[in-house]
Formats: structure tokens, C-alpha cells, sequence
């Protein structure tokens, strides 16, 4: 009781008699005095009131039924998530999982090492990885995930300077969200063919796709996943763009800012916050990538059985269900580098994102 | 300026003085121009200006629906047309055959029917499990609610590649997939691991706290029990978020490639995407993929998700957009 009288005494200026506090139960009562009613909290937990009686006493009982409601989602995240995830990181150091029987012989580091080409898979190395898997999604992810932030920043400030037809062409930008990945890489491939569109238009005689030349097959696809990447960036810097406080435009408009410099001193610090969550979810996307080189390549390269449009991802499918040590290993290492990148956007933005 | 502004006083005390009406019209000029003809300059620029925004903003809109249009036209035009050195921006002779070949030889039916059977069971049961847990999380009060919501949206960074090997093989345990796995199975296989969604939790979970408390204490004091209060009150004022959630779903059911490809091993089992990449549309004479086809093809597999969106715009842009708002 004591604490609880302390707490008393000290979050108002209300005088309480010894007799009063020194009661069993902790049901608010009135007191006549000061015309308050006094509640009992705990010292540990000074907004939670101690709640007796009335309404608030379902409360407690919902503590079981929220665990029903929850189940369904419990055991199927315990099942599709937890599980695997755990079960995963485990079989990155089992030396030649088996899925079917589920058998291992001990734990090991080599999974790593093979997977870093320094090991080698039943005396072969293999280097895919090292000479394109690595390479492919850092070129993929550093070149997309800032063109296509800019780029959208600028169409949205353009879609957003607009006083007609704004709703149109904002539903025309959307546009691409609203496909199938795997269709729409084969309609670039068409695009983009020896004889397509793309080299007709710029009288060019470019092999981009098919027996194209690593460096060359980067551009169409990264242009794809740009393309693919727009809708979702442009439709999160317009909503923001729509709520920044008008004044600040117009005070630049006062003192005459350059356009460029209300741009950068003015429209991309008020949306820094929707740019970090942009930043955040497309380079996790971008490291995975996957559908859109199917789409366009229908494999790993740009001919039949070459691994020059390699990543990551395709080597944890590729190996799934034949090595799944090594699968699970670079799983492992997939998510290391997605999360190193997360939280160094995450430190980052802790200075330079204004909410 | 200030000997304008003397002159001005001595011709007004001039007027004044010989009692004349005189109407003064005050002209402010910088360097030679008036303020008028700054002002008429400034609207033509602002002018020119709009109309080389639209023409920006229209060309720009242009390379957004270009590969959708040649999607199209390439669907119907000839393959000699498509693999000639001069490249027509509208077929000369409009080939509706390609589609009835594809008809013929690509299972778009089988694909179609996998696609929406699957889309429809994940997204009721997505929809189930989000309303549950998004109520759970909302509305009822119990020990760890805040800690357990935490590790929920922890969960939402861990990339799906991680969790792919192990669901891979709790499926194939489950006998879902492999030799004797039959429509069934395979159905089972690419439904139930996406029957719960945490970002919709989240999602549904923002828009069922802004419905006020004291809804709820009045439907407890007319004795409603929360299962009545949540079906009654809850889901309808959430209605267009849920809208929204199952569009999408669905929409991502019908995109989904990935984890089709790796549990329908057989062709008659297969999702639209996979189905569309794996057919070859090569021409047996030629040994040349004829383009023609595999172009109607994507336009079969890309006209009812924009149907889709036609319908459903609204929600379906909400829905994305909404993802933003709180980053």
C-alpha cells in the first residue's frame, strides 16, 4: 500500500487521509473533500488505472478470447514463418541436408564457403555466384533503386504542378502496377529484339536481349524494372506531395527561389519521410529480383545455358531442392546484406528525415 | 523614383490650387517596361510554360503505355510483318487469327481457371485470418499485445527467400507436392502458406482503431458480444479497406510466379504466369518464336487485371497508396 499512497500524495495536490488509503481494495472512491474521485495506480505503471468493475471488467476476460481470434494467424505464422525461418538458418550449417528424409552429416561451414566459391560442391567449385550471382544484384540494385527514386520524384513534382487532367494522368502513370511481371518482360523482349522496335526507332543494330553481352543485357532490364517500379514511387511522392504546407512554396515564391533549389531544399525534405519507407521496401525488392529476368531472359542468361544474368535468388531456386545446404546458405547471406542495408538507411534517415 | 514621386506632388498642389478635377493614373515602370505589359509577359511565359509541362507530362505518359500498345498491336500482326526491318506502328493486316491459335494451343482456360480457384481460396482465407488478427490487435485488450504486434511487423523485413526452402519442405511433408500430388494437392500447396498476410494485419489493423470506443462500450452495454460487434460494426466501416485487400491479394495471386513454379510440377497444374512462360510459342517450320502468338498470349494474361483495375481503380490505388501514408 505504501507505494501506492506515495503516488497519491505526489500526483496531485490533494490531500488524502491515512485511513482512506489504508484500504484493501483498489475500486476508485470519491472523496468528499476535495470533490475528486480517486483512482490507484501502480507506481510501475502510472496511466494504468486499476480497473473494478462496469464495463472495463470484460476487458480482462477478452485476455483468452484475443488468443482465439488470434490462432487462425498464430499457427499459420508459427507454421509459414517462425518455423522456416529458424529452419532455414539451421540447414545453412547442415552438411548435405537431405528434404526428403531430413537427414545431414553434422554441422559445418562449408555451406558458406561453397557458396562463396572458395568450397567446392562434390570437388567442383562453383563460382556462378562470385562471378555474376553478387555482381548482378548489387549492379541491379544500385542502379534501379535511385534512378527510378528520381525519376519518380520528378514526374510526381510535374503530375503535381498540374491543374487539368491531373486525376488522368495520374491513373495513366499507375498503369504498369496493374500486370503480370513474366507478361510484361516478354513484351520488352519483343521491345527490345534485334529487329524490335527499340533499335528501329534509334536505327541501332543492338543485340539486347538474346546472346546480348552481360554489361548490354543490364540495360533493358533495368529500364524493365524501373518501368515496373514507377507506379508504386510516384503514386507515395504525390499523396505526399498533396499534403506539404503550401506556405513553404510560397514563401520561396517571395524571395524568388530557382526551381530547382525549392526542389531540393524544400519538396525533397518534406517527403523525406515517404522517401526512406520508398528507399527501405525497393532496394529489399530489388535485391530480390527475380520475375522480371524470367520475364525478359526466360533464364539465368542471355543464351542457352550461360549464367551471365545470375543473382542471388536464382541460385537459392535453382538449388532448393537438389543442394538445399547451399540454398539455405545463400538464403542466409541474402538476408545479412538486406538487413546491413535496412539499418544503415534506417541510421541514416535518423538525421536526414524530417516527420 | 523620387523625382517622379516630387513631380507627382507639385502637379497634384498644382491642380489643387486652380480648383481642377483631375484624374491621376499612376504608371510604375521597371527600366522601360510597365507594370502591365510584365504582367502580360509574365502570363504568356506562364503560358508557353503549360503548355511544355503537357507536352512533357503527355510524352512521358506516352513511354509509360508504350509496351502495353505494342503488346497489342504486336498480338495482331503477322510474323513476317513483326520480324521485318521496317517496323509498322499499326499492323497492316489485322491478324485476329493469332488469338484463335492461341485458343488452340495455349492452355489459357486450364491456366485461368488454377489462377482464379487459387486466388479466390488465399484471398478468403487472407481475408479470415486479417480480420481475426487484426481485431485481436485493435479491439481486445491482453498480456504482450504491443511486444507480440512488434515482432509482427519484424517479421515484414525478413525477405520471403528465407522462408521459401523450409515452406518448400513442411509442404512437400504435408505430401502436397511431388510424383503422386494430385490438382488438389497442388492447390493446397500454393493456397494455405499465403493465407496470412501481415502487412494486412497492419493495415486493417490502422483502420479498425479509428473506429471510436465508444461504439464498442455501447454495443457491450446493449449486450452485444465482441464476435457481433465485430462482424456488425467493425468489417462494415472497414469495408473499403477490405475492398482494397482483397483486390490486391487477388491481383497478386494472378501475378505470383516464383512458388507456382516451384510446387505445380505439372503443366495442367500451373498458375497463368507460368503457364505463359513455359509454353513456347515457337513455330515448328522456322524453329523462330513466333512473337504473333506469344503476343496475344500476354494480352489473354494482362486484359483481366486490367479489367481489374478498370472496376476497381479506386480501391486498388487507395489500398497501394495507403502503404505510403505512414511509411
Amino acid at each position: 500500500m505504501r507505494k501506492e499512497r506515495d503516488l497519491a500524495y505526489s500526483s496531485g495536490n490533494i490531500s488524502i487521509s491515512e485511513k482512506e488509503l489504508n484500504l484493501t481494495s483498489f475500486s476508485p472512491r470519491y472523496n468528499k473533500e476535495n470533490d475528486v474521485i480517486v483512482h490507484f495506480v501502480s507506481h510501475k505503471r502510472i496511466n494504468d488505472k486499476y480497473k473494478v468493475g462496469g464495463v472495463l471488467d470484460n476487458e480482462q476476460k477478452n485476455n483468452w478470447k484475443a488468443w482465439i481470434y488470434l490462432a487462425p494467424v498464430l499457427i499459420l505464422i508459427a507454421i509459414f514463418l517462425i518455423y522456416p525461418l529458424v529452419n532455414t538458418i539451421a540447414i545453412s550449417f547442415m552438411k548435405n541436408y537431405n528434404y526428403v528424409t531430413g537427414d545431414f552429416d553434422g554441422f559445418t561451414l562449408d555451406n558458406f564457403g561453397a557458396i562463396l566459391g572458395i568450397s567446392g560442391i562434390n570437388g567442383v567449385v562453383d563460382t556462378r555466384l562470385i562471378d555474376y550471382g553478387f555482381a548482378n544484384t548489387f549492379i541491379i540494385t544500385f542502379v534501379t533503386v535511385p534512378l527510378s527514386l528520381v525519376i519518380a520524384l520528378l514526374i510526381s513534382v510535374l503530375l503535381n504542378s498540374l491543374k487539368w487532367l491531373q486525376k488522368v494522368y495520374q491513373i495513366v502513370f499507375f498503369l504498369p502496377y496493374v500486370t503480370n511481371t513474366i507478361a510484361i518482360g516478354m513484351v520488352f523482349s519483343v521491345l527490345f529484339d534485334r529487329q524490335g522496335v527499340i533499335n528501329f526507332i534509334f536505327g541501332s543494330d543492338i543485340t539486347w536481349i538474346y546472346g546480348a553481352n552481360r554489361w548490354v543485357a543490364m540495360i533493358p532490364l533495368c529500364l524493365y524494372i524501373i518501368w515496373g517500379s514507377l507506379p508504386f514511387k510516384i503514386l507515395i511522392l504525390l499523396s505526399g506531395l498533396q499534403g506539404v504546407d503550401k506556405q513553404y512554396y510560397q514563401a520561396a515564391k517571395i524571395d524568388s527561389t530557382p526551381k530547382w533549389r525549392v526542389l531540393l531544399r524544400i519538396t525533397v525534405p518534406a517527403l523525406s519521410p515517404q522517401i526512406l519507407y520508398l528507399m527501405v521496401t525497393s532496394f529489399i525488392g530489388a535485391f530480390k529480383e527475380y520475375s522480371s529476368i524470367v520475364g525478359l531472359f526466360n533464364g539465368p542468361g542471355t543464351t542457352n545455358g550461360s549464367y551471365n544474368m545470375y543473382t542471388i535468388v536464382f541460385y537459392i531456386y535453382e538449388n532448393l531442392n537438389t543442394n538445399t545446404s547451399y540454398a539455405a546458405a545463400a538464403a542466409v547471406v541474402l538476408f545479412i546484406i538486406i538487413l546491413i542495408f535496412t539499418f544503415l538507411q534506417l541510421w541514416i534517415s535518423k538525421k536526414r528525415v524530417y516527420y | 523614383m523620387k523625382d517622379n514621386a516630387l513631380n507627382l506632388k507639385k502637379y497634384i498642389d498644382f491642380a489643387e490650387d486652380k480648383d481642377i478635377n483631375v484624374d491621376i493614373s499612376i504608371v510604375i515602370k521597371e527600366g522601360n517596361r510597365s507594370v502591365d505589359s510584365i504582367k502580360s509577359r509574365e502570363r504568356v511565359t506562364r503560358f508557353f510554360l503549360t503548355i511544355v509541362l503537357y507536352i512533357v507530362v503527355t510524352f512521358l505518359a506516352f513511354l509509360m503505355v508504350f509496351p502495353f500498345y505494342w503488346m497489342i498491336i504486336t498480338s495482331l500482326k503477322s510474323n513476317n510483318e513483326i520480324i521485318n526491318t521496317t517496323q509498322t506502328f499499326f499492323p497492316t493486316i489485322v491478324m485476329w487469327s493469332n488469338y484463335v491459335y492461341v485458343f488452340k494451343h495455349f492452355n489459357f482456360v486450364t491456366y485461368m481457371t488454377n489462377t482464379i480457384v487459387v486466388a479466390i481460396f488465399s484471398t478468403i482465407g487472407t481475408l479470415i485470418t486479417t480480420v481475426f488478427g487484426a481485431f485481436a490487435f485493435a479491439r481486445l485488450n491482453f498480456k504482450g499485445r504491443e511486444a507480440l504486434f512488434l515482432v509482427f511487423l519484424m517479421t515484414m523485413m525478413i525477405p520471403g527467400e528465407m522462408m521459401v526452402i523450409s515452406k518448400y519442405i513442411t509442404v512437400a511433408a504435408f505430401g502436397w507436392i511431388g510424383e503422386g500430388a494430385t490438382l488438389t494437392d497442388a492447390y493446397l500447396a500454393m493456397i494455405v502458406p499465403f493465407w496470412v498476410s501481415v502487412f494486412y494485419i497492419y493495415l486493417l489493423r490502422q483502420n479498425f482503431k479509428q473506429v471510436p470506443n465508444e461504439l464498442y462500450l455501447a454495443a457491450k452495454v446493449d449486450g452485444k458480444s465482441d464476435w457481433s460487434f465485430l462482424w456488425k460494426v467493425m468489417v462494415p466501416l472497414a469495408a473499403p479497406t477490405l475492398i482494397s485487400i482483397t483486390i490486391l491479394k487477388f491481383m497478386g495471386t494472378c501475378n505470383s510466379y516464383v512458388w507456382p513454379n516451384l510446387v505445380a510440377n505439372r503443366d495442367e497444374y500451373r498458375l497463368i504466369s507460368n503457364g505463359l512462360r513455359n509454353s513456347s510459342f515457337v513455330d515448328p517450320d522456322t524453329q523462330r518464336t513466333e512473337y504473333g502468338y506469344q503476343m496475344a498470349a500476354t494480352v489473354l494474361v494482362t486484359v483481366p487485371l486490367f479489367l481489374l483495375f478498370v472496376f476497381f481503380r479506386k480501391y486498388i490505388m487507395r489500398g497501394v497508396g495507403r502503404a505510403g501514408i505512414k511509411g
